[in-house]
């Protein structure tokens, strides 16, 4: 049974039906996101070709937040989908309600209608939608985020390839549906394992790494409006002198913008001012013991320092 | 804008230069084909491709597929496209099959025997005349061609004892941490979508409660050997163990490296256990002679263990760390394997020595990368192994 009429992928070819990636790259931007050239090529060419868009890049960059930013910008639907470990196709697919259908076996048994249970209870109405289903049946193609696709096994994201390249699913019990729009697909990934070069063909890439000096200062400045230049050049600052100290985990885009929030809720404007303060507010960017333990007072007020 | 690449007259637009591009991507090690050419075309007909950055980051977008290509991609692109206005007379090389199958650096001394000559190559031609001169002594790349039988090397009764040991090793190795749950006879939860199916036949009654349990994964042991110089006395005891659990276990595979690497598994698959050494010593020409490590490894994590190795495989590495390559080769091997997601063990024979310290210097860049270090003399040590591997 097919359910609508598939969208061909060849119409999303024709030139100018959607943003240049100049326009992309500004819609973004209007959305409080600061794309990089490199990336919002990518997000331009994913929308324009139809192809999956791969990010990878390390945590806190910003990853998650482009396609929650393109829902946006499209003003679609986001459909996530959260990878993990023994993911299967009853959380990412669908599953049949077995209460529903157990009840509704009863309630025919006791009326005497028992006949044509098994196409009764294996309908739509007792289907429940996981977030690969239900991002290939919306009116409106959505923006279908996988997150962090390297944690689920391999045996899920052979499965994921079949459903990306065909954007069709088949039910045993229903027949086949096909998707009534295509979903803009965004994979997220930050190197647990490697990734086969299978689901790699398939999609297009980008790495995104942490932002320039420049860049970073573009997204507080969207962020957090209305801080004080000078102190947002000095968090600017030394954020990314200590990206450069030899960290287990090196602070991202979040962390930066939670330190910002710390210091402009503490009332700080200079972060040379209150060493203490200052120490204690690097719980927001320091998420190791041993982070905490090597980044002393000294080092921060020296990065500090030099910031200001 | 004079930095752009002038194209010669002859060649036929812009489709064969992007093919071109996709072709000098390929000679640099980037796994694109027809289908990336295609999508390339596409991307570019998205763009305004007259712009170089712009038909940059489209091209980098759709050629690119993981943090090392995406980070080399420019350069590539700059030297192809932007190359200070030369012109470039040829489109695409017709390029050698093989080279991008295996790194072409440890075949180097077999192939330039036979390559078509070039000049310029220090190592090739004035070998055979030296040989028969005045005891001239010359580093060579050739390969140490003493060939050795390892049917003198292994005992047919050891592969019997290391057959037994094996079977217990594959058997400490399984993996009972599948998450998924699969219908069985036994099973802790109820296979609901089972039941619903098999009530519909007793009228919604469900008579039977079939089961559902997490089934138990076995790991895939993949078992690396180094049979270099310093290693033929050890060698001997580990083959006859790789021997014994290719036997053993369907899903094992088994590679031994000196100069260069070389995947014996097909070989000791023989029936014929004496057979399979046989074949086993055609394939580990150069047995006995020095030994690259790092290049080996490397090779293997770029190559097989793409295939092979996955987060269900222990791979078990039989080596002394003595290298004749660079050490950071080895770290920088182990680091990619370790990507793959596989557990790491190095069985090191000089490790059983009173007061071993892993001074090497390849072993030391190895460490941090191994889940498991012991020392591997006899196969009682490897019998041993059992429940240490139960742990891990």
């Amino acid at each position: 049974m097919q359910t609508g009429c598939p969208s061909r992928g060849a119409a999303h070819l024709t030139k100018g039906r959607f943003m240049s990636f100049k326009a992309i790259q500004t819609a973004m931007a209007g959305q409080g996101y600061v794309a990089s050239d490199d990336l919002a090529m990518a997000v331009h060419l994913a929308l324009t070709l139809g192809r999956p868009l791969l990010l990878e890049g390390a945590a806190g960059v910003g990853k998650t937040e482009i396609a929650k930013v393109l829902a946006a910008v499209n003003e679609t639907k986001l459909i996530r989908l959260q990878c993990y470990e023994g993911l299967d196709a009853s959380q990412a697919i669908y599953e049949w309600n077995y209460q529903k259908q157990l009840l509704s076996i009863r309630a025919a048994a006791e009326s005497g209608t028992v006949t044509d249970a098994e196409a009764r209870i294996f309908s739509e109405e007792f289907l429940l939608e996981r977030p690969l289903l239900a991002a290939i049946r919306q009116a409106k193609s959505p923006v279908l985020l996988v997150d962090e696709i390297d944690r689920a096994d391999e045996e899920f994201e052979a499965f994921l390839l079949e459903v990306l390249s065909d954007f069709q699913i088949t039910i045993p019990e229903l027949g086949t549906i096909t998707a009534t729009a295509r979903p803009v697909v965004i994979l997220t990934a930050n190197g647990t394992r490697d990734l086969s070069d299978a689901l790699r063909r398939r999609c297009l890439y980008a790495h995104v790494g942490y932002p320039d000096r420049q860049t970073e200062l573009a997204i507080l400045k969207s962020r957090c409006p209305d801080i004080e230049a000078a102190l947002a050049g000095q968090i600017v600052g030394f954020i990314q002198s200590l990206r450069k100290e030899d960290l287990e985990k090196v602070p991202g885009i979040a962390e930066m913008l939670d330190f910002a929030a710390a210091l402009i809720g503490l009332g700080i404007n200079d972060l040379t001012q209150d060493p203490a303060l200052l120490q204690a507010t690097m719980a927001t960017l320091l998420k190791t013991e041993v982070d905490r333990f090597n980044i002393t007072t000294e080092i921060t007020q020296r990065l500090a320092g030099q910031a200001a | 804008m004079t930095r752009v690449t002038k194209f010669s007259g002859r060649d036929s637009g812009p489709a064969a230069r992007v093919g071109g591009f996709v072709a000098h991507l390929r000679d640099n090690g980037f796994r694109v084909g027809v289908a990336e050419a295609e999508a390339s075309l596409m991307a570019l007909a998205q763009v305004e491709p007259y712009r170089p950055t712009e038909a940059k980051s489209a091209l980098k977008t759709v050629l690119t597929g993981c943090r090392e290509e995406f980070e080399r991609f420019d350069t590539l692109f700059d030297s192809f496209w932007m190359n200070g206005g030369r012109v470039t007379e040829r489109m695409s090389r017709s390029n050698t099959m093989a080279q991008h199958v295996h790194s072409s650096r440890p075949a180097r001394g077999a192939d330039e025997g036979g390559a078509s000559g070039e000049a310029t190559a220090p190592d090739q031609g004035e070998g055979e005349s030296n040989s028969g001169g005045e005891g001239k002594l010359v580093a060579t790349l050739t390969q140490q061609k003493m060939r050795r039988d390892l049917r003198h090397v292994v005992q047919p009764d050891e592969i019997k004892e290391a057959e037994a040991i094996a079977h217990r090793l594959g058997a400490a190795l399984r993996d009972r941490r599948s998450r998924r749950r699969k219908a069985a006879q036994k099973g802790d939860r109820i296979h609901f979508r089972k039941l619903m199916r098999q009530s519909l036949q007793t009228g919604g009654e469900p008579l039977q409660l079939p089961k559902k349990k997490r089934p138990d994964r076995p790991r895939k042991i993949v078992t690396i050997c180094d049979v270099s110089g310093s290693m033929t006395l050890y060698a001997q005891v580990f083959l006859a163990f790789v021997a014994g659990l290719m036997r053993a276990d369907d899903t094992a595979d088994a590679y031994l490296f000196h100069t260069r690497l070389v995947r014996i598994a097909e070989a000791l698959r023989d029936r014929d256990p004496m057979r399979a050494l046989g074949r086993l010593s055609v394939l580990a020409d150069g047995f006995g002679g020095g030994s690259k490590i790092g290049t080996s490894l490397l090779q293997f994590s770029k190559t097989y263990a793409r295939r092979f190795v996955d987060g269900r495989t222990v791979v078990v590495i039989l080596s002394d760390g003595y290298d004749t390559g660079a050490p950071e080769q080895i770290g920088e091997a182990l680091a990619l394997l370790k990507k793959r997601g596989c557990r790491i063990i190095w069985l090191n024979p000089l490790k059983g020595w009173d007061g071993y310290e892993p001074v090497a210097a390849g072993m030391r860049h190895a460490l941090p990368h191994l889940d498991l270090f012991r020392p591997a003399n006899t196969l009682a040590d490897l019998a041993a192994l059992e429940t240490e591997l139960m742990r891990l």
